[in-house]
C-alpha cells in the first residue's frame, strides 16, 4: 500500500516536471520577416468586439489587397483575454490582432502574450493621442505594446428638466454634488442624483483617477501598490459619506431596478464616460431628450481633471508572424482620418485620436439632440484625462473591489468605505508577492 | 465478425496449436476488450485525463522573476502541497463551505418533502387531472438554472418586482429576499421551485412500479389512504428516497448558477459565496488555475466521502431487504 503510494506520488512527480518543461517550452516568433517584400500577400486574423467593426476593416481590405485582415468577433474583454492567453500557453493560436482594453494590457504583457511595436511605425503615433492614454499602451517605459482605439473620459449626465424644476444648478465641485444629491432626495424619497455601484469597478478607478490616484506604479524592479493612499480614501470616504447620509443609493448599475429607476426618473443623474448615450438609449429610451451633459464635478475647480472608465486599443500579439504589417493596419486603424470616422459611425466609440475625434465627432448624438455642445463638452474632458498606471494583476484588485465594496455598500457605513480600500490594497499587495513579485 | 483463417503449413501440428492459441486469444481478449475500447477511451480522454491534470495542476504554481514583463519573466514551478494548505486554511473557503451547508440543511428537507408529497398525491387513488399535475410541476426543471434564477431576480428586485409593488397599493413594504440576512432563502427557493419536479418524478415511477395487490391486501386489512402511504408506499420506495437525497446532496455541494446570476442584482452575495464560484474565481477571474485546481480537488474528495458515509449510514435501512 505505501509502496504503490510512493511510485504514484513518484510518477505524478514525473507528470508535473513534464507538463512544466512543456509549457516554459518556446512561445517566441520570428517577428515581421514576411512582412518585408511588399508584393507578398499577407493574412492577418483580428480578435475584437466592437459592433460592426468588420465593416470598417472592409475599407482597408479593399486599399490594401496585400495585407488582408479577417475580424473574428469575439464575446467580449475578458473572455478574448482568456482565449489570447491559452494560446500563448499551447504555443499556437492567437490572432496577430487582438482588441485589448487599457487595464488588461499588464496582464497581458506578464504573460508574453503581446509584440512590442517601438520599433514599427505605431511608434510614431504618439502625437495623435491624450497623454493619460498613451501611458497605458506603453506602461510608462520604452516599449509600446498597443494602438490606442477609444477611451472613456468621465463625464456627468442629467436630468436638466428635474434639475429645472428643482431649481438646481449643475454642480462644479463634489460639495456642490453633494448639495445636489440631498435636494433630489429631500424633494422625493424615491429619488437619487446617483448610486454607488460595487459592481463596475472601472467606474470608481476611473472616479479614483480623476482624484489623481494611480494604483499601480513601477520602481525599478519592484512594483508598487498605492490603492490605500490618499486620494482613494478621499474618494471612497466621500462616497461613504452620501450612502451612510442616504442621500445617494447604494445598489449597483446594470440591474433590471436601475434601468427601470433611469427610465422613471428615480435616478436623476449618472456619472458615466463618453459611451453613456448608447447605455442610456437603450435603457431609458423613453426619456430621450431629457438629459444633458456636463463635466464631473471636481475636487479642486482650478485644475479639472477626470478619469477614464472603458475603453480598448489594438494590440499585436506576440506569435503574429508579420508584425510589421499588423502594426502597419493598427496604426491606419486608429489614426487615419478615414478610419477613424468609419470606427465613429459603424461602431459608436469615442475615439482616442484627438485630432480625429474632433473632426469625426461634429454632431450631437440623436439622444442629446436638445445639446448641439455635447461633443464640445466630452471632448474637453477627454483632454484632462489624468495618468493612471495599472498593474499586472487588475484582475484580483477588482474582483476585490466588487466583494469588499458590496459589504461596504450595504452596510451604508463610512468607515466602511475605508475598511474596503485597505482590504483592497492588501488582497492585491498579497496576489503579487504570493506570485514571486516584489513589491515596494 | 470476420476472422481470418490461418493456411495450414509444412509443420502443422505447432501451427494449428498456435492458432487454437490464438484464436482463443482473440476471442477472450481482444474482442471484448475492442468491444469496450470505446468506453474507455471516452472515460480516459474526458475523464481520467482531466482529472489527473487537474491533480498535476494543483501541484503547481506560478512564478515571477521581476517586474514579470516580457520574455521568460514568469514560468510555473512546483508548489508541494502550499495549494492544498492554503485552500484548507482560506477563511474565504470555510465561509463558502458554511453557507452551503446552510443552504442544503433548509433546502434538502423541503424538496424532498415536497417531491414526496406531490408523488403521493399523484399516486393516490381520488387523485384528479393527474397528468397535467405531473406535467406542471415538473415543467420547471426543465427551466435552464441561470433563466429561472433571472426570472426570479426580477420578482425579488424590490424595484421591479410585483409582489413587492402589490404591497405598496396596501401600504405594506415587504423586505427585500436580496438582503445579506435573507438571500440563502432566495437562492433556495430557486432551487426548490426548480429540483422538487425532478424528484417527485424519481419517487412517482418507483411508486408505480409497486405491484397492486400489496395495496388490496392493505385495503382488506383495513387500511386507509394516509396509512397506506405511511406504513407501505414510504418504506417500499425508500431506496428511491435515497437516491434523490445523494443526489440533491451533492447538487447542493455543486450550486453554483442560481446564486451567480443573482450576484450582479444585489450587494448581499460576494464572488465566493460558494465553493464553486469560490473555483470559478481563481480560475477565470483571477487567473489562477493552480489554487483552482486545488480547491476542485478537496471539493471532489469531499463529496465523495460525505456520499460515501451517507450511503454507510443509510444503505442498512434501506436496502435491508434485498441483502
Amino acid at each position: 500500500m505505501r509502496k504503490s503510494f510512493r511510485a504514484g506520488a513518484v510518477a505524478m512527480l514525473a507528470a508535473a516536471a513534464m507538463l512544466t518543461a512543456g509549457c516554459s517550452g518556446n512561445s517566441g516568433s520570428d517577428n515581421g520577416s514576411a512582412a518585408n517584400d511588399p508584393n507578398q500577400k499577407v493574412e492577418l486574423t483580428y480578435w475584437a468586439w466592437a459592433p460592426n467593426l468588420d465593416k470598417v476593416v472592409e475599407v482597408w481590405n479593399e486599399k490594401n489587397p496585400n495585407i488582408h485582415v479577417t475580424v473574428n468577433k469575439q464575446d467580449g474583454g475578458d473572455p478574448a483575454v482568456t482565449k489570447l492567453l491559452t494560446a500563448v500557453k499551447a504555443g499556437s493560436g492567437a490572432p496577430d490582432l487582438i482588441q485589448a482594453e487599457y487595464q488588461k494590457i499588464p496582464t497581458l504583457v506578464a504573460a508574453d502574450a503581446l509584440a512590442d511595436l517601438s520599433g514599427t511605425e505605431a511608434n510614431e503615433t504618439k502625437s495623435h493621442f491624450p497623454e493619460g492614454v498613451w501611458n497605458d499602451v506603453t506602461l510608462g517605459g520604452d516599449a509600446l505594446y498597443s494602438v490606442p482605439q477609444d477611451t472613456g473620459p468621465m463625464v456627468f449626465y442629467y436630468r436638466a428638466d428635474v434639475f429645472e424644476k428643482l431649481g438646481l444648478s449643475v454642480p462644479t465641485t463634489w460639495d456642490q454634488y453633494a448639495q445636489a444629491a440631498k435636494a433630489v432626495h429631500a424633494a422625493d424619497p424615491e429619488a437619487y442624483l446617483g448610486t454607488f455601484s460595487s459592481n463596475d469597478a472601472g467606474w470608481f478607478t476611473g472616479m479614483t483617477q480623476q482624484a489623481r490616484a494611480s494604483w499601480w506604479g513601477i520602481d525599478g524592479d519592484a512594483w508598487s501598490v498605492s490603492i490605500d493612499k490618499e486620494a482613494t480614501q478621499k474618494v471612497a470616504g466621500y462616497w461613504g459619506g452620501l450612502v451612510e447620509e442616504g442621500i445617494i443609493d447604494n445598489k449597483p448599475m446594470y440591474t433590471p431596478e436601475w434601468n427601470t429607476a433611469l427610465n422613471t426618473g428615480k435616478q436623476v443623474g449618472w456619472l458615466s464616460a463618453a459611451w453613456g448615450p448608447g447605455v442610456l438609449s437603450g435603457n431609458a429610451g423613453s426619456t430621450a431628450g431629457q438629459w444633458k451633459v456636463a463635466p464631473m464635478p471636481q475636487w479642486d475647480a482650478a485644475k479639472p481633471s477626470t478619469g477614464n472608465w472603458g475603453g480598448s486599443s489594438t494590440a499585436v500579439t506576440s506569435q503574429s508572424k508579420n508584425l510589421d504589417a499588423a502594426a502597419k493596419f493598427a496604426t491606419w486603424l486608429n489614426t487615419d482620418p478615414e478610419a477613424v470616422k468609419a470606427l465613429v459611425t459603424e461602431t459608436g466609440i469615442y475615439p482616442a485620436d484627438t485630432e480625429g475625434a474632433k473632426s469625426a465627432l461634429t454632431e450631437a448624438p440623436a439622444f442629446f439632440s436638445n445639446q448641439p455642445d455635447f461633443y464640445d463638452v466630452v471632448g474637453d474632458a477627454a483632454q484632462s484625462v489624468s495618468s493612471f498606471t495599472y498593474g499586472p494583476n487588475v484582475n484580483v484588485a477588482y474582483n476585490a473591489y466588487n466583494d469588499q465594496f458590496a459589504k461596504a455598500a450595504q452596510s451604508k457605513q463610512k468607515s466602511a468605505f475605508l475598511d474596503a480600500v485597505k482590504s483592497m490594497q492588501q488582497v492585491t499587495v498579497e496576489d503579487l508577492l504570493q506570485t514571486g513579485f516584489t513589491v515596494k | 465478425m470476420a476472422m481470418t483463417v490461418t493456411k495450414p503449413g509444412p509443420a502443422a501440428d505447432t501451427a494449428a496449436g498456435t492458432t487454437r492459441r490464438a484464436k482463443n486469444f482473440k476471442s477472450r481478449v481482444l474482442i471484448p476488450y475492442a468491444m469496450l475500447a470505446p468506453g474507455i477511451i471516452l472515460f480516459l480522454v474526458f475523464m481520467a485525463a482531466p482529472i489527473v491534470y487537474t491533480l498535476v495542476l494543483s501541484f503547481q504554481k506560478k512564478k515571477v522573476s521581476g517586474l514579470g514583463l516580457g520574455k521568460g519573466s514568469q514560468s510555473q514551478v512546483f508548489a508541494g502541497l502550499e495549494n492544498y494548505v492554503s485552500a484548507l486554511t482560506d477563511p474565504e473557503f470555510l465561509g463558502s463551505v458554511l453557507r452551503v451547508l446552510l443552504y442544503g440543511l433548509i433546502l434538502i428537507p423541503l424538496m424532498l418533502g415536497f417531491a414526496l408529497l406531490f408523488a403521493l398525491l399523484l399516486d393516490s387513488r381520488r387523485t384528479r387531472a393527474g397528468s397535467f399535475s405531473r406535467t406542471a410541476i415538473f415543467l420547471p426543471y426543465a427551466v435552464p438554472a441561470v433563466i429561472s434564477s433571472l426570472l426570479w431576480g426580477f420578482l425579488y428586485l424590490p424595484g421591479v418586482s410585483p409582489f413587492h409593488f402589490l404591497a405598496r397599493q396596501f401600504g405594506v413594504a415587504l423586505p427585500s429576499l436580496l438582503d445579506p440576512n435573507l438571500v440563502t432563502f432566495a437562492i433556495c427557493n430557486i432551487a426548490l421551485w426548480g429540483g422538487v419536479g425532478f424528484n417527485m418524478i424519481v419517487m412517482y415511477t418507483s411508486l408505480k412500479a409497486v405491484p397492486s395487490e400489496i395495496y388490496e391486501a392493505a385495503k382488506l386489512d383495513g387500511c386507509s389512504e394516509i396509512q397506506t402511504a405511511l406504513r407501505i408506499k414510504i418504506p417500499i420506495i425508500a431506496p428511491s428516497l435515497v437516491m434523490t437525497a445523494l443526489f440533491s446532496m451533492i447538487a447542493t455541494l455543486q450550486v453554483f448558477a442560481e446564486p451567480t446570476t443573482l450576484r450582479p442584482l444585489a450587494n448581499s452575495l460576494s464572488t465566493s459565496w460558494s465553493p464553486l464560484m469560490l473555483v470559478y474565481r481563481d480560475a477565470f477571474t483571477r487567473n489562477d488555475v493552480f489554487s483552482a485546481a486545488a480547491t476542485s480537488i478537496v471539493i471532489a474528495a469531499a463529496t465523495f466521502i460525505i456520499s460515501f458515509l451517507f450511503l454507510r449510514v443509510v444503505q442498512k435501512r434501506a436496502f435491508g431487504q434485498e441483502n
